[in-house]
This record gives C-alpha cells, sequence and structure tokens, in this order.
C-alpha cells in the first residue's frame, strides 16, 4: 500500500448551481399578501406576519417596540395567560421581534395543530387591547432589562455608534429608560389599528404547507379581518449623522474596551452592494479575514473582530467591531486602520481572493439549510425591493470580481479619516 | 426519526452516518469525550485553551482554516465541562477536505510556540469579555465551587483563575493531546448528501492508520451527597440584586433526569410557566426569573435564578420561589400541565430535526451516552413521565439541605448617575 499523502489537499470542486425556492404567491382579499414555501420532510410550518413599522416619532421612540411585544399580553377575549397556556399547550411557539423596519408576530407549529393555534394569532392581530396592569409590568421589567444593558459596553457602543450614523430616526434613536414612562395604552391601541391592518401585511408560509395548510390560513385570515382604519404612515424622516467623529465614552476600571468603526453606507439595492460584500469578507466578514487573522489570531489582542454591512429600507452602515484588552485599545484601531488603509494601496492577492470566492458560495449553499432559510434569503431581497436577480448577480459578482475592482472599491467607499470611531471603556 | 449506520474502525474510531440527500452540504462531527472534568485542579482552563489550539496548524497542514475556507466551508468547536466537541459544514462534493484536516490534527498537532502565546492572550480576553468585564459575569466562578466540593465541576470551563491560563506550557499540551486525543477516545459523525460506503472508505483512508493510543480511563473523585444548606453574599458594580438558588441532582445517565428536565419545563418554560405567571405578572416580585438544569455526565445542578423587582427585599423573593417549590412537593401537578411541557419536548424534537448539524451533534453525543439511537426514543421518554415521578423528583430535589443560595447584591452607589462596570474579581 502507498503511503498516505498528507500533505496536499485532496481535490475540490466549486460550487456550480445553487438552487432557491421560489414562494408561490397570493393576495387575500383584504390585500395582505401571502407567499408560500412548501417542501420539507417534518410536519410543522413556521409562519410569518410581517408589517411595516409606522413613521418614527423621537418624542415616542418606543412606540412601534411596545406595540409589538404588548401584542402577547391580552385581547378583548383572552388575558394574557391564556393566549400563553393555548400556544404551550400545543407545544407551539409564538414569537414577537420588532425589527427597525418591520414589526413581526411569528407562530411555529406542527401542522397538526394549526387549527387550534391559528386562531390565536388571528385574535392577537386583530383584537389586541394593551391592558394597562400588563402594560405596567411591561415598563419595569424592561426598564431593569435596559440597565442592565447599560453596563455593557458592546451594547452602549452600538447605541453610540448608530446615534452617530442614522440620527435621530428610528435607526439610530435610542430609548432611555424614562422613555419607558410616557407609553400609555391609548396611544398604542391607536397604533396598533393602524400599523397591524391586512393591507400593511406580509404573510409567509414555510415547511409542510399543502393546500390544507394554505386554505387554513387563507380562511382564517379572509374572514372579517378588514382594513378599517386610516391606512398608517410608513415613510421615515430622512438620516442626518452626527458632525463629531470620535466618541469615547470612559469607563473607569474596564479590562475591556467596545470599539466600532464605521460610516453611513449604501444599501442592498445599490450595484455595488454584492462586490463590496466580497471586499468586506476579505477585511473582516470570516474567521480567516484579515482583522482576525492580524489583531487575533497574530497579535492576540481580542477574542473577536468582525466587520459587516447593514442595510435597512432607508439607511445603510458599514462597521468594523470587537471588545479589545484596554491596555491595546489603541493598537488594536491603529492596526484597524492599517488594514484598511492596505486594501486602498496594495492589490489581494489571488490567492485569498479565490478562497474568498470560494468560502461565500461555500456559504451561501450552506446557509440554505431548510425550507425555512429559503424563505428568509426571500425575505432579504423583497424588502430590498429586490428580486431573485439579485442573487444570480450576487453569485456572479463572488466568481467573477478582480483584485483591480475590488481596490477601486476600497479607494471609492473606505475613508479611515472621515470614519466614526466608537470606544466604550479606556483608550 | 435521524437513521443511521454505524461502525468501528480497527484503532477504536467510533463511525456514524446519516444519510440525508436533501442538502448539498455535509457535516463533520467529532466528540472527543474530554471536557473541563478532565483537567488538573492547578491547571483548570485547560481543556478549552487546547480547543483553541487545535487550530494551531497539524504535523502536515500549517494551517486548519484556511484550506477549509477554500472549498467553500466552515467549522467551530465548543468545550464544556464533560466534551470537546468540534464540526465542519461544507458543500458535499468536498467532503474529503474534511476529513483530511480532521484526521491530521487528530495525527498529531504542530505543538508551535507561536499559537501558545497568542492563544493564550485570545483565551484571557474572552475570559475577560464573559466573565469579568460583564454585570453578572462571575457568577458562574462563585455558583460552582458552592455547589460542588469534591467534583471538578467546581470550576468553570473558562477556568478557574486566568492565571492557570497564563501559565500553560507546552509540555502540558503535548501531554493533554496524547492523554485525551486519540481514535478511541472521539466519535465521528458524518451526516449529509453522503452515502456510508463512501464515509467508510474515507474514514479508513484517513483515520485507519492513526494509533490507537492508551485509553483514558476516567477516575474522578465524585461529589458527596449534600447534608448542609450553603449560602454566599457577594456584593458587584451591577444595577439589580440577583439571587441564584442552586440544587445537586442526578447525573444525565439517570432516569430521574427525565422529569427532572420536566419540573424546569413547569417552573420556567415559555410565558404559561409557573414562575413567570405567578412571580412575574401576578405577584409582580421578579422582573425576570428562570429555571433550568445543567444535564452534566456526572451529578448535576437544578438552577433559580431571579432578579427581584427594585424594591422587593430579598427575603420575600427567596421566599416565593420556595413556595413555588413546595407546591411541586406537596400537590400533583395537574396532568393538563404535565401534558403542556410534554407537548413542546416532542415539537422541540421535531424541529431540532430541520438541522443537519443539530441531528449530527445530537448522534455523537447520545453516541458516548451509550448508543446513537437512544436520541430516537428520547420523546417517548419524556411522554412517560407521570405526575406521582415530577412529585417524587421534587421531593428529592427541593430541601434547603441540598441548596446553595447565591445573593449577588448591587453595589449602593453614592448618587452617581452612572454606576461603573464591575471590577476583576481575582
Amino acid at each position: 500500500m502507498t503511503e498516505l499523502d498528507r500533505k496536499t489537499p485532496p481535490p475540490f470542486n466549486g460550487v456550480e448551481n445553487i438552487n432557491l425556492i421560489h414562494p408561490e404567491k397570493l393576495t387575500l382579499d383584504n390585500g395582505a399578501k401571502l407567499f408560500i414555501f412548501n417542501s420539507g420532510e417534518q410536519d410543522l410550518v413556521r409562519i410569518e406576519f410581517i408589517f411595516s413599522n409606522l413613521r418614527f416619532d423621537p418624542a415616542k421612540p418606543l412606540m412601534n417596540v411596545a406595540v409589538n411585544t404588548l401584542l402577547n399580553d391580552g385581547t378583548t377575549t383572552m388575558t394574557a395567560a391564556q393566549i400563553a397556556d393555548k400556544i404551550d399547550f400545543y407545544g407551539a411557539f409564538l414569537q414577537f421581534d420588532y425589527g427597525y423596519d418591520n414589526s413581526q408576530v411569528t407562530l411555529y407549529t406542527l401542522t397538526k395543530h394549526l387549527n387550534a393555534t391559528l386562531p390565536v394569532v388571528k385574535e392577537v392581530l386583530t383584537d389586541s387591547i394593551f391592558p394597562g396592569k400588563e402594560l405596567a409590568t411591561y415598563k419595569r421589567n424592561q426598564q431593569q432589562k435596559l440597565q442592565v444593558s447599560l453596563q455593557k459596553n458592546d451594547f452602549v457602543a452600538r447605541r453610540l455608534f448608530n446615534e452617530a450614523i442614522f440620527g435621530d430616526t428610528i435607526y439610530g434613536k435610542a430609548a432611555l429608560p424614562e422613555d419607558f414612562q410616557s407609553l400609555n395604552s391609548d396611544d398604542m391601541l391607536q397604533h396598533f389599528k393602524q400599523m397591524y391592518q391586512p393591507a400593511n401585511c406580509t404573510i409567509i408560509v414555510a415547511g409542510k404547507a399543502g393546500v390544507e395548510v394554505v386554505a387554513a390560513l387563507t380562511n382564517t385570515f379572509e374572514d372579517d379581518w378588514n382594513n378599517t382604519a386610516a391606512e398608517g404612515d410608513i415613510t421615515q424622516p430622512d438620516v442626518t449623522s452626527a458632525e463629531e467623529r470620535f466618541i469615547y465614552k470612559e469607563k473607569a476600571g474596564a479590562l475591556q474596551s467596545a470599539i466600532r468603526i464605521g460610516m453611513p453606507f449604501i444599501k442592498r439595492s445599490h450595484a455595488d452592494f454584492p462586490a463590496l460584500q466580497v471586499l468586506n469578507t476579505v477585511l473582516g466578514g470570516y474567521f480567516g479575514s484579515r482583522l482576525m487573522s492580524n489583531i487575533r489570531e497574530d497579535k492576540g489582542y481580542t477574542y473577536g473582530i468582525g466587520s459587516g454591512m447593514t442595510s435597512f429600507k432607508h439607511a445603510g452602515s458599514f462597521f468594523i467591531a470587537s471588545e479589545v484588552g484596554a491596555d491595546v485599545c489603541k493598537a488594536a484601531i491603529a492596526e484597524v486602520e492599517k488594514e484598511i488603509n492596505q486594501l486602498k494601496t496594495e492589490l489581494i492577492p489571488e490567492d485569498e481572493l479565490s478562497l474568498v470566492r470560494n468560502f461565500m458560495l461555500g456559504s451561501l449553499l450552506g446557509s440554505l439549510e431548510n425550507v425555512m432559510s429559503h424563505a428568509d434569503k426571500f425575505k432579504s431581497i423583497y424588502f430590498s425591493g429586490l428580486d431573485y436577480h439579485y442573487y444570480e448577480r450576487y453569485a456572479e459578482t463572488v466568481k467573477n470580481i478582480t483584485a483591480q475592482d475590488l481596490k477601486a472599491l476600497a479607494k471609492k467607499y473606505y475613508d479611515f479619516e472621515n470614519f466614526y470611531t466608537v470606544i466604550v471603556g479606556k483608550y | 426519526m435521524v437513521k443511521f449506520n454505524r461502525f468501528t474502525l480497527d484503532n477504536g474510531l467510533r463511525v456514524l452516518v446519516h444519510e440525508d440527500n436533501t442538502t448539498p452540504m455535509a457535516v463533520l462531527n467529532i466528540l472527543y469525550d474530554v471536557g473541563a472534568r478532565d483537567e488538573d485542579a492547578e491547571r483548570t482552563g485547560f481543556a478549552h485553551l487546547f480547543e483553541h489550539l487545535m487550530f494551531g496548524g497539524s504535523v502536515n497542514i500549517p494551517n486548519y482554516d484556511g484550506p477549509l475556507q477554500r472549498v467553500g466551508g466552515e467549522n467551530n468547536a465548543f468545550t464544556s465541562n464533560d466534551i470537546t466537541n468540534y464540526y465542519i459544514t461544507l458543500p458535499s462534493a468536498n467532503v474529503e477536505t474534511a476529513f483530511w484536516l480532521e484526521s491530521d490534527r487528530m495525527l498529531n498537532l504542530a505543538f508551535s510556540e507561536k499559537s501558545l502565546e497568542v492563544q493564550r492572550n485570545v483565551v484571557i480576553e474572552e475570559f475577560k469579555q464573559r466573565y469579568l468585564n460583564q454585570p453578572y459575569g462571575d457568577i458562574w466562578l462563585k455558583l460552582r465551587p458552592l455547589v460542588y466540593k469534591t467534583h471538578p465541576y467546581r470550576w468553570a470551563t473558562i477556568g478557574q483563575t486566568i492565571k492557570h491560563i497564563e501559565d500553560a506550557k507546552i509540555e502540558d499540551v503535548k501531554a493533554f493531546f496524547k492523554k485525551h486525543y486519540n481514535p478511541q477516545n472521539a466519535i465521528l459523525v458524518v451526516g449529509g448528501d453522503v452515502t456510508t460506503e463512501q464515509v467508510k472508505k474515507l474514514a479508513e483512508k484517513w483515520f485507519g492508520n492513526i494509533p490507537a493510543g492508551e485509553k483514558y480511563v476516567r477516575n474522578l473523585p465524585p461529589e458527596s451527597v449534600q447534608h448542609e444548606e450553603r449560602r454566599e453574599t457577594t456584593t458587584g458594580k451591577v444595577p439589580l440584586n440577583d439571587i441564584y438558588i442552586a440544587f445537586q441532582t442526578c447525573d444525565r445517565g439517570d432516569t430521574a433526569y427525565y422529569p427532572t428536565e420536566l419540573i424546569s419545563d413547569i417552573l420556567s418554560r415559555g410565558n404559561s410557566s409557573r414562575l413567570y405567571k405567578n412571580l412575574v405578572k401576578d405577584k409582580q416580585l421578579f422582573s425576570e426569573v428562570h429555571a433550568y438544569i445543567t444535564g452534566s455526565l456526572d451529578k448535576g445542578m437544578f438552577v433559580l435564578q431571579g432578579k427581584p423587582v427594585q424594591g422587593v427585599d430579598m427575603d420575600t423573593a427567596e421566599q416565593a420561589l420556595w413556595a413555588e417549590l413546595e407546591k411541586l412537593k406537596n400537590e400533583d401537578v395537574p396532568l393538563d400541565e404535565l401534558t403542556k411541557v410534554q407537548n413542546k419536548t416532542e415539537s422541540t424534537m421535531v424541529f431540532s430535526e430541520m438541522s443537519l448539524l443539530d441531528k449530527a451533534m445530537n448522534l455523537a453525543y447520545y453516541e458516548l451516552l451509550g448508543d446513537a439511537n437512544e436520541f430516537n426514543h428520547e420523546t417517548a421518554k419524556f411522554l412517560a413521565v407521570t405526575p406521582a415521578q415530577i412529585k417524587e423528583q421534587a421531593l428529592a430535589i427541593f430541601r434547603k439541605e441540598n441548596s446553595s443560595t447565591l445573593i449577588y447584591l448591587a453595589e449602593q452607589t453614592d448618587g452617581v448617575d452612572e454606576p461603573e462596570l464591575s471590577e476583576a474579581e481575582n
């Protein structure tokens, strides 16, 4: 038997085809849009009810999130406890998630219990009442949680960064403990009635969603769910970033400093977005990235460092984030600057670039683990106003972009001098 | 139902294959039967530090991550008090790369001084980030030694103190590798778009000629039965008081595990759970409260944890928790309520089958427990639990003389509106 060659890597194949499941689309009589991803072996479904947030009022920064969270806390016929009993009894999960652009209610249920769990969701979406006692509990508990979070350097750094980049908008203005006081049931009820209407609702079902599941959904949500209130304003004010670009909050006794560096950035709908994702991956988008290799794996300054791009409906940002030893904070930031400048002045070696190409395509393939992941891919494009061509363009860009292109993009988009730098801890 | 095939190589490596052709991906999960419980009391945190060093290059492959990323793969690992688990996800067409990488680091590491030096620093930063520079981050460093007096569960996976990590030497690393990282001590699971025949060939080719090594025989000092109530009060620069009550409970292999887990669900799973409904919503004593078990392979912990609402004194809060425990000891849990937590367990198991990686990890873990196929009988065991068994376990566990209470008090600040961060404890 010949000696096994352990030094040479086995031959490998590139990722050629990435097949995305496209949804079937229906529009309900009341205007709600329904997207169906029917696939998978397990007898379960995930159903998301997604609503655009109403226009942000800086005087009431908690309105969208509070209304979403308290949907779980009582309707005219069910108390919070009864809602919980019913959902839990059937082994289902009901989640309320607030995002900057949308708020959503998600039901995870075995299909055999759909007829028992779906009416609870309907009730919550159409008949929530925001009871005063539940609201008082919510205010108190959330205030306490916020107090704890405000002691975490990375939490504070993220807030300061978003505030600098996104200003007084839904993306930038963070709530303070005292903002909870101004919440009241009447305001919330009014907000709820404007926002949670069928015309503002996108329903996405993923799982074993055959004809019976679709029929149950349409019957439940077409029956007696109408657009009654005036349409809510879902536009958002323009973003104005701060003048000051260096923000330092000293924390005595800090062992580590949280740092966040970056700037306002293009959104997913911009033609350069996929190419900048390649550039971002090289810089700080995977374990072997330049920031990780240098600042963690070579210097040992941190447990982790990365960079990323966030893309919202009305704004975007590019950021680098880490928590570094307080004594090496300055040194770490200097290394970040060095890495940024290198991308602008030197070509990425082909060996590194081909690795990143393969990594990104493998990662896209791997992110399609089950039917729910396919629905998630759809949401990314749908809420950015894009279609499935985006993923074709993305794959093409990843495969073909050149080192010259990336250097030009770094020059055009990465300007360390004008980056916002937030430090919480010691500097 | 997660189907699999199983075989063992001559050197003792156990291999399981889960064929799932609904995905274009493959997963290679390798579990080493070594955790923080196997550490020397003077060198704690070593299993976890070692996990970091496994990425520092092996005997024939200087860089672990690069070649994997080049073929579109991703990987990670975690260490617990019981096990160290490594996993790779990659396009199935490139599964051989995963065999090549994993087998070489089982064969031998590069043992580079530079890698040790850097990873010591990285782990020290991890220690700070997760345990010292976070409000309440040091809870487990204090609670474990209260509950365990002799068993190595008395230290956390990250280690007892940063000093132990600073002191790690390359000789220790080599000895640890020799003792624990050999085929007899590992379970390999390959899942996804692969066939058993293919995995057999690849396993023989890449792992077959790795020497079996010496079998590690675990001989840990057992934790004796607790006979006295334990209590500690500590003060930290945190905004709110916090209370922990921990009880010694059975090990993972015990049949009592199933009712014990369901008790924690009755108390704290979801918004219909007792602690949430009674203590957060109705009595408004806590802003948050949780109950959970550690599920350790040796004697485990049942933990109650809650932050009382500001203004509620700690005695009242503690008594309210005990009142809920007394109810479990004195009254049968209503059948409806038991069915509820059983249904939740059942649906969670079905949902977990949506993830290839979860399936592979579960097969490896259940194989370590004795038989991977037991994973498929897990739901039935939970469904078979009766109210009488719940009561029996509640009576056995929730006794003062089996309790360790840690009171974490917010330091009173003198009018400074921004309390400072908690300082290092050691």
